[in-house]
């Protein structure tokens, strides 16, 4: 059924598609409408779920990693302060691989306070074990709740499942959206069955100690499920493609970059209007082209790296700053032109945090300065002399 | 005195066997038999629980409160037993049960 909704509704329909068991929430803008609208479902009947009200983040992943823990599958949601909040609970789920599915509103960090969307809430929780996917549109958010059950209940990964939503821009903008019916739901999600679970059959300790020496080999596993998710995320698409005939790119995206010279690398909703200043520079005759990096984690360092090979300059935008160096995207970018032997000049431009507006002449501004040598790391707005170095 | 554990527990891996394990044989989940890579704490105790099979009715409640997962399940009689090399004495099954069917035995009488 073709609708005309929000982002947040969006993402409750493909979540009330997976029929989740228990869904465990606190409200934080710009992720409450989520959470209003699943609550809703529930009580109209629409969505067959415990939904437990908590009293805060720390509690709502909390219930949600017990839940998991019966062999439920959970759902919980949040945005900035709140996800930071969750910071230890992130751990338990991940270390215990409990796949969790939550969606993050992107948000900014406190202070100076402020509700409105950039990334650095969850670039800065990029090492606590969650595959981090951001999506582009309200489709893709919606679509992505199935992939991601798909992805982190799989065997082979065990590992909980961050959607990330830029806030304002995707959360609460309106776009027509394919809602699908449950049947094709069910054909492309099997039920969650685990033996990470309570179990009265045959009794067993739950998420228990490990002394040192084994302790570093249960990482060891943990590394190595997260990078298989890489196979299992293009498997889960490929299905996807099957069933709902909706194809999404895998880890990355890779638009206009086969003969380019400039690229930008960027993620989230800012792509779309990367991409549009992409055709309008090529209908210029520049050969500019847009790397969307979709998958945080486990990163796709050989996919960019091969996208890359042969590119004269990059530029990585992001909504995020690590104070005291660079931006996050960045550094991983660099690491992983690094690993395959590239040398390819790239740079840094911060631009949106705390909800700053980016634009068309912005990103136009990025590629003109890709053709000249500019400086290692820019923020978007800020003048020349207003740096320090 | 009940107890006892059984010999499918006995075969597992333990760190009680002083078998050192391979990344191959690490369980993907932290989800297993009481004690699979732990250390042994039965020294902690300083009163052991018995269970009285007469009165256990095997609802699992000392199961899920247990906080070192060491009770389970007697698979003839679907009455409970204690992993007595994890069981650190804490008396919480005891406390819990509403059978009354755990007693916490002083140790040195
Ligand atoms: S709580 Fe009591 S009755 Fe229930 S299984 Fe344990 S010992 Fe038996
Ligand atoms: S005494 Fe404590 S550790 Fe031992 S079986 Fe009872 S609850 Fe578990």
């Amino acid at each position: 059924m073709r609708t005309f909704i929000s982002g947040n509704e969006a993402l409750a329909h493909g979540i009330r598609l997976a029929r989740p068991h228990v869904i465990s929430a606190y409200p934080i803008t710009p992720q409450t409408t989520v959470v209003e609208h699943l609550s809703s479902m529930c009580s109209a009947g629409k969505l067959t779920a415990e939904f437990v009200h908590v009293e805060s983040e720390h509690s709502a992943l909390s219930c949600a990693i017990g839940a998991s823990a019966t062999g439920a599958r959970t759902f919980t949601a949040t945005s900035s302060q709140g996800l930071l909040y969750m910071a230890e609970c992130l751990h338990y789920a991940a270390g215990g691989r409990f796949p969790v599915v939550m969606m993050n509103a992107n948000r900014s960090t406190a202070l100076p306070w402020n509700i409105y969307g950039d990334q650095r809430d969850s670039m800065g929780l990029l090492d606590q074990g969650w595959i981090q996917l951001y999506v582009e549109n309200a489709q893709e958010a919606l679509d992505m709740s199935l992939v991601a059950y798909r992805v982190a209940e799989d065997s082979r990964v065990l590992t909980p499942f961050m959607i990330n939503m830029d806030g304002f821009v995707l959360t609460h903008t309106y776009e027509v959206v394919d809602i699908p019916d449950q049947e094709l739901a069910d054909r492309f999600l099997p039920s969650y069955v685990t033996d990470n679970r309570f179990d009265f059959d045959s009794p067993k300790s739950m998420a228990f100690s490990v002394g040192p020496e084994q302790n570093f080999r249960f990482k060891f596993r943990e590394h190595q499920a997260m990078n298989r998710a890489k196979k299992v995320i293009a498997e889960a698409e490929k299905s996807f493609a099957e069933v709902f005939g909706r194809q999404y790119t895998g880890l990355v995206e890779n638009y206009r970059c086969d003969d380019a010279e400039y690229v930008i690398v960027t993620i989230g909703s800012v792509s779309g209007l990367v991409r549009s200043v992409v055709d309008e520079l090529r209908r210029d005759g520049v050969a500019a082209g847009l790397l969307k990096i979709r998958y945080m984690r486990p990163f796709p360092d050989a996919e960019i790296a091969e996208i890359l090979r042969g590119v004269k300059a990059v530029g990585v935008l992001e909504k995020d700053i690590s104070f005291g160096y660079e931006g996050t995207v960045f550094t991983n970018v660099n690491s992983a032109l690094q690993v395959a032997g590239l040398s390819v000049r790239t740079s840094n431009f911060i631009g949106g945090l705390g909800g700053a507006d980016i634009s068309r002449e912005q990103i136009r501004d990025i590629f003109q300065s890709l053709e000249s040598d500019g400086r290692r790391l820019n923020f978007l707005g800020i003048n020349r002399e207003e740096y320090d170095d | 005195m009940s107890g006892k554990n059984d010999e499918k527990v006995r075969t597992i891996p333990f760190v009680r066997q002083g078998k050192k394990l391979t990344v191959g044989e690490i369980p993907e989940i932290t989800a297993y038999e009481a004690g699979f890579l732990t250390v042994t704490n039965a020294s902690w105790r300083t009163e052991t629980p018995v269970c009285d099979r007469n009165r256990c009715n095997g609802c699992l409640n000392c199961y899920l409160y247990c906080p070192e997962g060491c009770v389970y399940r007697d698979g003839n009689t679907g009455k409970i037993d204690i992993d007595y090399d994890f069981c650190k004495g804490c008396g919480i099954c005891a406390k819990l049960c509403r059978k009354g069917a755990i007693t916490m035995e002083k140790h040195g009488k």
